[in-house]
């Protein structure tokens, strides 16, 4: 592995579909060992972006390097170093768990053991079940446990909580950090902002096939979005202010008001309301109801 | 711009992947009973109720002696049950398996395409076999059919399997981009394999057909492939009934390689790892 050179770079990306421009001039950069998350709506342009850089798809523009390489032309050798767990499969259903594991173990050089990988997802009782007898949770884990067999540097998990329970999704997360302490690098698309936060080093949200805002979860959208806001009545009248000192303003209403404020709230705008902002841009004020 | 880094140890190779899809294939495939009993079921079943049927009141075909029903539908049920194992079983199954994804996954590692298809192969070779033995055994404990003594004959055998079997495979690879979707694969693939048992003298005394019908048959693997059978498994006096008066030897060997041929080309050109609708 090189440490210094990032795991992803993306110049400039470029994908249409017909009439449609899926990727408009995305950059992205992933350093080695961080968990990046991408966030973005529906139609964003996430999934074309992660299928370009897992080989899937040809761009049609721009420059893409993961691992040191071109996608579109990179070999087994590079395969071998990238983990892919796709958005949706309903394959396999008549072998089991453990079977599974154990083979696609065998197509990487330096494979995991297949039975730790087995109890990392959470499907050591579930070994010899047949996967058309799993629950949807437990096939995501096993998607994810095919993934991770391989020992890649790299990974990508495209919504891979979806149907989760939250139990589930906790026991995911910790799992998901536990390759990061391996060293993983690992690229991620999810549509819970929950998920984001609890996990990534860094949020890229998507919107038009471009990067609109990125930045660690606690920073994304910048001081402006971050802002508190602080609300209270004057003889039943709302006031409400943003602000970058909140104690500031409520220590002067206290003052004006000579002892209990009436209806005082202060409230910061979640990971979720700051998302929401930045895909929604024209609802802005919505926003700061809702962050109510 | 850097070159990726070597990987710390060497890549499988591509033979021991190919077994071990092979055996990956085989385990999954004996578990989906409805399809191994239609396939292996389907042969034995059409044996038994063709040669009842035709063979009533001891009827034979061709010139006094004859040849009793079953002997002769036998070789047509052959080619069948190998035209069943290769080219039916592997035209859905892959459709099946792009479809839901399966493909796209293998496609996301690096186990090589050549591996993917030596355990397709292998698949397709180990269950053609083992129903063929199935088949061979019915019709000799149960219809009495002699089964051929020359080392000669049971040579054709081998060669007539062989060639059938891969030109089946390869075409089955190709024809399993047609259907749109993997619900759909059996209902496109179904009545290609019925016409062709229907024209090629799977079912009916391959003469006795118009000769339109035989022409049209003749373009196709699954007329060669049950004449070919028929050379194994009849009297040398039968190769008198054949319509040219040959068992023709070099033409089915010359057919089958020419569709091997066009499978491969075919097959390499159109194959997809992922839906249409997906990239």
């Amino acid at each position: 592995m090189n440490g210094t050179e990032p795991a992803i770079v993306v110049r400039d990306l470029r994908k249409r579909y017909g009439v449609k421009q899926a990727v408009d001039g995305l950059d992205l950069t992933v350093d080695a060992g961080e968990i990046v998350a991408v966030l973005g709506p529906n139609g964003a342009g996430k999934t074309t972006t992660i299928e370009i850089l897992e080989g899937y798809r040809r761009r049609d523009d721009g420059h893409v390097r993961v691992l040191g390489a071109d996608p579109q032309t990179a070999g087994r050798a590079w395969r071998s170093r990238v983990g892919i767990v796709l958005q949706s499969a309903n394959d396999l259903a008549e072998a089991t768990v453990a079977e599974l594991v154990r083979h696609f173990a065998q197509y990487y050089p330096d494979p995991r053991d297949a039975d730790e990988v087995i109890d990392a997802v959470g499907l050591r009782e579930k070994a010899r079940t047949r996967v058309r007898q799993l629950s949807g949770g437990q096939r995501r884990r096993l998607d994810v446990a095919l993934g991770i067999v391989g020992r890649p540097e790299l990974l990508f998990l495209d919504e891979p909580t979806t149907g989760f329970d939250p139990e589930a999704r906790r026991a995911f997360w910790d799992l998901v950090r536990g390759l990061r302490t391996d060293g993983t690098t690992i690229l991620l698309t999810t549509h819970y902002l929950e998920e984001a936060e609890a996990l990534a080093d860094r949020v890229v949200v998507v919107r038009d096939g471009r990067v609109v805002a990125e930045g660690a979860p606690a920073e994304l959208g910048g001081r402006a979005a971050r802002q508190a806001v602080v609300r209270w009545s004057v003889d039943g009248t709302r006031h409400e202010e943003r602000t970058e000192t909140p104690t500031a303003v409520v220590t002067r209403l206290a003052a004006t008001a000579g002892g209990e404020v009436a209806g005082l709230e202060v409230v910061r705008p979640t990971l979720e309301d700051v998302y929401l902002e930045l895909i929604g841009g024209a609802h802005a004020d919505d926003m700061v109801e809702i962050a109510g | 711009m850097t070159a990726p880094a070597a990987p710390a140890t060497t890549l499988p190779g591509t033979l021991r992947l190919g077994v071990a899809r092979s055996r990956l294939e085989l385990r999954t495939y004996f578990r989906e009973r409805d399809a191994v009993v239609f396939i292996f079921a389907y042969p034995v079943i059409m044996l038994a109720i063709f040669s009842t049927v035709f063979g009533q009141d001891g009827a034979t075909v061709g010139p006094s002696p004859g040849i009793p029903f079953a002997q002769y539908f036998l070789p047509g049920m052959v080619a069948t049950g190998v035209m069943l194992s290769s080219f039916q079983s592997l035209a859905i199954s892959i459709a099946v398996e792009r479809d839901e994804g399966g493909l796209k996954r293998l496609r996301g590692t690096p186990l090589p395409a050549t591996s993917y298809f030596a355990g397709k192969v292998g698949q397709v070779l180990v269950s053609s076999l083992v129903q063929t033995a199935l088949l061979l055994l019915v019709a000799a404990v149960l219809f009495s059919v002699p089964m051929p003594s020359t080392a000669d004959a049971w040579g054709t055998f081998a060669w007539v399997f062989l060639l059938g079997t891969a030109s089946g495979s390869v075409l089955g690879v190709a024809f399993s981009s047609v259907p749109r979707s993997g619900r759909s694969a059996s209902a496109v693939v179904t009545p290609v394999v019925l016409v062709l048992q229907f024209i090629s003298g799977v079912f009916f005394v391959f003469n006795d057909l118009p000769s339109w019908m035989q022409a049209v048959a003749s373009v196709f693997p699954l007329k060669w492939m049950a004449q070919g059978m028929r050379s194994v498994f009849l009297p040398p006096a039968a190769e008198a009934f054949e319509v040219s008066g040959s068992w023709q030897h070099g033409a089915t060997a010359a057919v089958l390689v020419a569709w091997l041929a066009v499978g491969l080309v075919v097959g390499t050109r159109t194959f997809r790892w992922t839906r249409r609708d997906d990239g």
